[in-house]
């Protein structure tokens, strides 16, 4: 294929590649990025909202051009049983700043454009070139790729592996174990494009402005899952996930799933008229903390969502991505400039400085979340729900009850469906877990 | 799962760009006699409904509207049920949002 040797292969051209190929080739080392794809983007999907800061940091004037579709002022977050929901929305004129803090992208667009950024920078991107293994030497070094082009060995002091949260590569090698199915979501997502007056009505938005429903409740069937309704200029991405152990063990189908969540009567209304032009699903690293694998070796190191780096609490999963991919590419450039070999023990400065940053401390404040909301998903996401919903219609209804036998109808509904040393508990975990 | 739901997701799928690599599946699933309940679950779990149970039982993958998405191979490649590769460069889905 490419008789030249690199000084670094980058697998993947998703956000954790795009940043770390855009950092090494900017730093002045030898790039070659690999992409299965047939440009970046073509095969990534996401809600999706983006993080401004950790993009400033590899691009600060990312605004210019950037295909950006409505910066965030609005937070919907909805408890849903089958006829209502319980809202708590957040909408501030603040979010309208000179430098917005969220966005909502489009990733096919978006991966695109980045890969531009990478390209001018210097690296030499190949796409439509699936990586099927990683070279290893006798001792196990790892010390370049073989891909599906002809001859398509090619030869690195290092391989970056972003390569998405399935990790092929990494898992094939035994770098790692492949992700276990209650730490990983599956998600499937539909664009529905409306006129964009339309939409701006229907979500009370002006100009650019966007908003944020995230659901959860009886539409995910007692499933650990989420619903995501995001806006785009003229479109509404629209989507579920749930745990891929909860769907195997449940039988649901995902898009029964996303059917019966679109039919929701407070989702109709939203999407009424729309026009579908995609359907796509993908998994989501959902294991945190405890989850991470080892994250660098000899001549490898990994990042993004193949080292499960994703913050399901707070649906964080690009900006660690591309804080991680940057952050390696820094450590590299380190190593090298010091003209010392990418070995295991130097390599392991990206884990030092990854361990400093935002990415690592924030999965650890959350690292005992996961297993709550696994363990315990029929109350998080079907009984509590359900229960809220009754006590709101109690609390509303107006029907001659008095207002002291109403807050001991909705006690007792509590009462019943937890006892008192369930929901005392619940309160107490959730409490800790969130500390 | 109801007939009517497979119908919806043919629908779905048919909204999506593919490039298909005739004759080279990506996916493949292990002869066998008896499916295992892994092997099972994935008629209901894929999210392109690329599993379907023949007339004499047997658990069938057609690899046309997959969406890549790995979840079958979590769920079935530790048992050994199935083989599971990337398409090769190019080949596949192709997002025009994502
Ligand atoms: C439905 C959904 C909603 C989400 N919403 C949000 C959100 O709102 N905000 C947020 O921050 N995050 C969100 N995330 C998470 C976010 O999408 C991921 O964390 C992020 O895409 C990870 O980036 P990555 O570069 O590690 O992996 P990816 O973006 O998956 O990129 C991996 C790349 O590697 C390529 N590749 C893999 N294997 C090979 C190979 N063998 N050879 C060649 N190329 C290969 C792939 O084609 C792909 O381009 C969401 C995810 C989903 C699924
Ligand atoms: S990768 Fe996903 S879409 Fe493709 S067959 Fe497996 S489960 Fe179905």
């Amino acid at each position: 294929m490419i008789e030249e040797r690199f000084d670094a292969i980058v697998v993947g051209a998703g956000m954790a590649g795009n940043a770390a190929a855009l950092t090494l080739a900017r730093k002045g080392l030898k790039v070659l990025q690999l992409e299965r794809g047939e440009y970046s983007g073509s095969k990534n999907v996401q809600g999706a909202i983006l993080y401004s800061d950790m993009l400033e940091k590899l691009i600060p004037d990312f605004r210019e051009d950037a295909p950006l579709e409505r910066h965030l002022v609005e937070q919907r977050f909805w408890m849903m049983d089958d006829n209502s929901h319980t809202g708590l929305h957040y909408r501030s004129d603040e979010f309208n700043e000179e430098r917005p803090n969220r966005y909502t992208i489009i990733r096919a667009q978006f991966d695109k454009w980045f890969s531009k950024k990478v390209q001018e920078a210097g690296a030499v991107v190949l796409c439509e070139t699936t990586v099927l293994e990683l070279l290893q030497d006798a001792y196990g070094k790892v010390i370049g790729v073989r891909t599906d082009r002809k001859n398509g060995q090619v030869g690195a002091d290092v391989v970056v592996l972003a390569e998405g949260v399935s990790g092929l590569l990494g898992t094939r090698a035994g770098l790692r174990k492949t992700p276990d199915k209650s730490n990983v979501a599956l998600a499937v997502k539909e664009m529905h494009f409306l006129p964009q007056e339309t939409l701006e009505a229907r979500f009370n938005l002006r100009g650019d402005e966007g908003a944020v429903i995230e659901a959860v409740g009886t539409i995910s069937q007692g499933m650990t899952g989420m619903g995501f309704i995001y806006t785009n200029k003229e479109s509404i991405s629209l989507g579920i996930g749930c745990l891929v152990a909860d769907f195997e063990k449940t039988g649901q189908t995902p898009y029964g799933l996303l059917e019966k969540f679109k039919q929701h009567p407070s989702v109709a209304a939203l999407i009424a008229g729309s026009e579908v032009k995609e359907y796509a699903a993908h998994l989501i690293p959902e294991g945190g903390f405890k989850a991470i694998p080892q994250l660098f070796g000899d001549g490898w190191v990994v990042v993004g969502d193949a080292a499960q780096l994703n913050n399901a609490i707070h649906r964080e999963g690009s900006n660690l991505a591309m804080t991680s991919g940057r952050i390696a590419a820094e450590a590299i450039f380190q190593i090298k400039s010091r003209r010392d070999p990418m070995t295991k023990e130097n390599l392991a400065l990206y884990k030092k400085m990854l361990d400093e940053s935002f990415v690592m401390k924030d999965l650890k404040k959350y690292r005992d979340m996961p297993d709550l909301l696994h363990i315990q998903a029929q109350n998080f996401f079907l009984t509590y729900p359900q229960l809220v919903s009754k006590a709101m219609t109690n609390f509303l209804r107006v029907d001659g009850t008095t207002k002291r036998e109403k807050e001991k109808t909705t006690f007792r509904s509590f009462l019943a469906a937890r006892s008192l040393t369930g929901l005392v508990g619940d309160a107490f975990r959730l409490a800790r877990a969130w500390r | 799962m109801s007939a009517e739901a497979a119908v919806r997701v043919e629908d779905k799928l048919y909204l999506n760009r593919y490039l298909v690599d005739a004759g080279r599946a990506h996916i493949k699933v292990r002869p066998h006699t008896t499916p295992s309940p892994q092997l099972l679950s994935l008629v209901n779990v894929c999210p392109a409904h690329c599993y379907e149970m023949n007339s004499t039982g047997q658990v069938e993958i057609t690899t046309d509207g997959c969406v890549e998405c790995g979840t079958c191979r979590i769920i079935a490649e530790p048992s050994g049920d199935i083989e599971w590769n990337y398409p090769r460069g190019g080949y596949g889905v192709l997002f025009k949002f994502g």
